[in-house]
């Protein structure tokens, strides 16, 4: 279930985001449990390349069949890549959230934000808080 | 979680996995592989709804038809028996109370088939208006509801019940043992595709959604039945009808039939008609990307800051079989025709969309 699938390398945020970081950059998608939240996802908005992100600020928003929520971004930065390839399926979220289905990639203007991110086992606490 | 009602199926439901929801002041299943999934599942085979917790209320007596008459602007004397019609239930005012199938049993015995999330104002409403004229009973709680819809469920049911139910028409209904279990099945639906809804005891309803489900029936949650009802343009009440809409700005003029009788509301549709709408409950698709929801505002960017708001979004989804994002909403009549240019403000960004005539669904 959404709990359980919460890879230990990634880290986390409060409105179920995952980065993963490498260096000073960092891919951007939402977890299990989010997805499990929204249902099928049906469409996606999504920054442009070179676009500016601020952490705790709307980037996007993603559509399910029954709800839309917005895409709040874990870290500030440059959008460097966009994955382009959900725009033609974007159920590629709900079959497979934390690899086929990431949304961007930030370059990080302050990678020490991304050291306060959630690890896997808080992110698991919270979720359970949530239970 | 503790004050929500389950219908005699709710075990199942947990059972097979699915998400359950708060719906009406019950405890209801909202999916259980996926939405997309069981949609297509409906349009494609067969589907299965547990809709028990929708209240049934009988009319009895001999002046059983007068009552449901004063309740219902659809004409009540064109119903023979095991006929059922689409109706709703007005105010004095025109305003819906709530939209219902009714169900002429017998010449002294009608069912009403009421939204669950109103039957409980319903019933106090049909009470008091019809009380004096008919015995007004609630059987909701003796009686479980199974839709069974899609391209299949007509032979499905058929097979398991051993009789020739094909042959029974649109919108009537007859009794029959089904998989064991005494129903009254009509063929009456809310996804565009063919198809019964089955009413049978509360206690044996598990039983026949057993069999259903054993000959091949897909369960399908809440989700997927809003996403089939709005393709096929069906209204949902509290979404795109209420108490403060009429069935003639609601399109629904074919269930008002202005010389059936004295009914509640008729002096002000009488006056409605005579006068013209001044909005109408448009069906409207997407053009590019967004999808409209309820609640969106329909905008006129030419007017006046503060004066742009000219109608609201009721409804609105992803268009599952038939492609895009789709919707309902209340325009003014003058922009109501099919074609006509819509601006939606969706979340402070404008979509563009138009207009479109009948269903957006339509079986083959």
């Amino acid at each position: 279930m959404a709990g359980n699938d919460i890879p230990e390398e990634l880290r986390y945020t409060v409105e179920h985001e995952w980065a993963r970081v490498q260096g000073n950059r960092a891919a951007i998608g939402i977890t299990r449990f989010a997805v499990e939240q929204l249902g099928d996802v049906t469409q996606l908005e999504l920054p442009k390349e070179g676009a500016a992100v601020k952490k705790d600020e709307v980037f996007g928003t993603v559509e399910s069949v029954k709800a839309v929520s917005d895409l709040f971004a874990p870290v500030t930065g440059v959008v460097v890549k966009v994955n382009a390839a959900l725009h033609d399926r974007p159920e590629a979220i709900n079959e497979d959230p934390y690899q086929a289905g990431w949304l961007i990639e930030i370059e990080m203007s302050q990678p020490a934000q991304a050291d306060a991110l959630l690890s896997a086992a808080d992110y698991k606490k919270l979720l359970a808080a949530q239970e | 979680m503790s004050s929500l009602r389950r219908t005699p199926l709710y075990d199942l439901h947990v059972a097979a996995g699915a998400k359950m929801v708060e719906f009406g002041g019950w405890e209801m299943p909202l999916q259980y592989q996926g939405i997309i999934a069981e949609h297509r599942a409906v349009r494609s085979g067969i589907g299965l709804f547990d809709v028990s917790h929708m209240g049934e209320v009988a009319l009895r007596g001999p002046r059983a038809a007068e009552g449901v008459q004063r309740l219902v602007t659809n004409a009540v004397g064109k119903l023979d028996d095991g006929a059922a019609m689409y109706t709703v239930m007005c105010y004095p005012d025109g305003g819906i109370v709530d939209d219902c199938i009714v169900y002429r049993r017998g010449p002294d015995d009608f069912m009403v088939v009421v939204n669950a999330s109103n039957t409980g104002k319903d019933l106090a409403w049909m009470r008091e208006q019809a009380g004096a004229i008919a015995e007004v009973v609630d059987e909701s709680e003796a009686t479980g509801l199974v839709a069974v819809q899609g391209p299949q469920a007509v032979a499905t049911v058929a097979r398991l019940a051993q009789a020739d139910l094909a042959a029974v028409k649109r919108f009537r209904f007859e009794r029959a043992e089904i998989a064991g279990v005494p129903c009254l099945a009509a063929r009456t639906g809310y996804t565009g595709e063919d198809g019964f809804e089955l009413a049978c005891p509360a206690g044996r309803a598990a039983d026949l959604w057993s069999a259903l489900v054993a000959a091949g029936g897909t369960p399908i949650g809440l989700g997927a039945r809003d996403t089939l009802r709005l393709e096929a343009k069906l209204c949902l009440y509290g979404n795109d009808i209420d108490e403060t809409t009429t069935p003639l700005e609601a399109g629904l003029g074919w269930v008002v039939k202005l010389d059936a009788g004295d009914f509640i509301g008729r002096d002000a549709l009488v006056r409605q008609k005579a006068e013209g709408v001044k909005r109408s409950l448009v069906g409207f698709r997407i053009e590019g990307r967004g999808i409209a929801r309820h609640g969106y505002s329909i905008v006129d960017r030419a007017r006046p800051a503060g004066e742009q708001a000219i109608g609201q979004v009721t409804s609105g989804t992803t268009g599952i079989t038939v492609g895009g994002a789709i919707g309902m909403g209340y325009v003014p009549a003058a922009r109501s025709a099919p074609g006509t240019e819509l601006t939606i403000d969706c979340r402070g960004k404008d979509v563009g969309a138009q207009v479109v005539k009948g269903a957006f669904y339509q079986r083959g």
